[in-house]
């Protein structure tokens, strides 16, 4: 990778900034479904649990 | 091929295909990613007007491309849940409304990163930016309008409304360079006949929209799952669904 | 006693114009306000009147926009709130006519008020009187338009805590090509050349949006109703 490539044509402050942000947004779409179904199987496993009846 | 369709509408049995789904499209995301941003960015030879800031594109169209996309999928699905009260079709719009923001939220950041060196400004109040910017606004309003509601179920039909009632901006996006005359360069790839762009340019192109779809349809999948998951706490067939 | 259509539309719309009178002071309060924010731009960027023209149109439109918004809480709210927005749906005319009975009586007293009362507020922004005229033509189209997409944000956010702030929320993304094209229109009527293209904009969006949002604002009343 020759230092071509990392400047960019002198663009590297923009290009880089870029494709950053477009990769934090795809992960944090990733990891935030995630999170959020394993909230989603945590909050089901609760109410079944409550509806089985187990005593309080 | 109807009864397919008919399970479509069965929570379980969409919760399954989703789980099932999610590693696949993964992969195949990771390969087209991984092409196109190889070929994107390295082998692709430098645009005679932009030099290299023009590889910008690869990140910034497929995320305007889907911000679109997701919100007519969400407007879609949540026409089909007040039409015919399918209530799949209330999770998958609850689903796809955050990933649309972020990516619109994308194509307005890399846009702007884009449009300094190209036009001099970070920002233009011109038809195409401006509508994008709208769609955002849209994205958060039926996201806030949603969790407004104390009945879950009244919520998701005000926000499928109001999906369906903001649906008429996202022509409006796509036609804004069209129909008057913009800053922003016009369409290029989605459009009648030929795409104007050589191959070398637009096989990476191509590869990044795929790949990003495909993250969209994997980030659903998964999003999906926890919404069936909310929406039917009660059902029998969660207690199996969470034991896995 | 069998009542048409049309009797029942003008009974909803002489009810809604009685119980607005009985206020006069709710009336008159999206009026100060639109004169009160339309002061607030001169104030605070002291700019000589010759200067202000410059920005009156945007300024205009903006205060118009925001004032509007103060007054949709008002459509549907009371009369959800004690019930007989319920009764009126089962009196047998339909839910889409008594919704388009009352944003219509709506309009009267908040959009044509503000279509009224315009020439005043342009001549403290430094408005020329030649352009008048388009000015008040793209206000009222602007605020047909206005109280529809008002009507269907009200019909959404009836009962909500904090429904103000999202029915803002909701309409004013919806709202902004009324924002661009009226200050367009007027901006051209100030520089003497012709306002056709943007007042036929505005013209298109109030009929597309008089043809639809009734359904719309009808679907949302049932939506938070039942």
């Amino acid at each position: 990778m020759s230092g071509d490539f990392w400047s960019m044509g002198g663009y590297a402050g923009y290009v880089w900034p870029c494709y950053a942000f477009a990769a934090a947004v795809l992960g944090w779409n990733l990891w935030s479904a995630r999170r959020s179904l394993a909230a989603a199987r945590v909050r089901a496993g609760r109410a079944l649990a409550m509806a089985s009846g187990e005593p309080r | 091929m109807w009864t397919w369709f008919y399970k479509l509408a069965s929570p379980p049995y969409v919760y399954g295909v989703a789980a099932a789904f999610v590693p696949w499209l993964l992969g195949v995301a990771a390969v087209a990613l991984g092409y196109g941003l190889v070929a994107g960015l390295a082998i692709a030879p430098p645009d005679y007007q932009q030099g290299d800031a023009f590889r910008m594109m690869y990140v910034h169209v497929p995320s305007a491309l889907l911000s679109l996309t997701v919100y007519t999928v969400m407007a879609a699905a949540s026409a089909v849940a007040l039409i015919w009260r399918i209530k799949v079709g209330h999770a998958v719009a609850a689903a796809s409304a955050p990933i649309g923001a972020s990516f619109t939220l994308a194509a307005l950041v890399t846009g702007s990163l884009w449009g300094r060196p190209m036009w001099g400004t970070y920002w233009a109040w011109d038809p195409r930016l401006t509508s994008e910017l709208i769609l955002l606004f849209l994205y958060v309003g039926v996201m806030s309008l949603r969790s407004a509601f104390e009945d879950p179920a009244r919520g998701d039909r005000a926000a499928a409304l109001l999906a369906i009632v903001g649906v008429v901006n996202v022509p409006i996006v796509h036609f804004s360079v069209v129909w008057w005359n913009s800053l922003h360069q016009g369409a290029t790839v989605v459009k009648l006949g030929a795409p104007s762009m050589p191959g070398s340019m637009l096989w990476p192109l191509l590869a990044m929209w795929i790949g990003f779809m495909l993250v969209y349809g994997a980030v659903l999948c998964l999003r999906l799952q926890g919404e069936l998951l909310n929406r039917e706490r009660q059902a029998v067939w969660v207690r199996e669904a969470i034991k896995s | 006693m069998q009542v048409g259509a049309w009797e029942a539309f003008l009974l909803i719309v002489n009810r809604e114009l009685s119980l607005s009178f009985r206020r006069p002071e709710q009336l008159l309060q999206p009026l100060v306000f639109f004169l009160i924010v339309t002061t607030l731009f001169p104030l605070g960027l002291s700019l000589q009147l010759s200067l202000l023209r410059d920005i009156s149109p945007g300024v205009l439109w903006t205060a118009a926009l925001l004032s509007s918004l103060l007054s949709l809480d008002s459509l549907f709210k009371s009369d959800a709130d004690d019930g007989t927005l319920e009764q009126l749906s089962l009196c047998g005319q339909g839910l889409t006519l008594i919704v388009v009975a009352k944003t219509g009586a709506h309009w009267l007293v908040t959009g044509a008020a503000l279509v009224v009362v315009s020439p005043l507020v342009a001549t403290a922004l430094g408005i020329p009187v030649a352009a008048f005229a388009t000015m008040m033509l793209s206000l009222a189209l602007g605020t047909v338009t206005l109280s529809w997409l008002g009507a269907i944000g009200a019909g959404l956010t009836i009962g909500l805590r904090r429904g103000n702030v999202l029915l803002s929320l909701i309409v004013l993304p919806l709202a902004t090509p009324l924002l661009i094209f009226g200050a367009a229109a007027t901006e051209r009527a100030i520089s003497g050349t012709s306002a056709v293209g943007p007042l036929y904009f505005l013209a298109a969006l109030c009929v597309f949006t008089c043809t639809l949002a009734p359904l719309a604002a009808t679907a949302a009343l049932r939506i938070t109703l039942e």
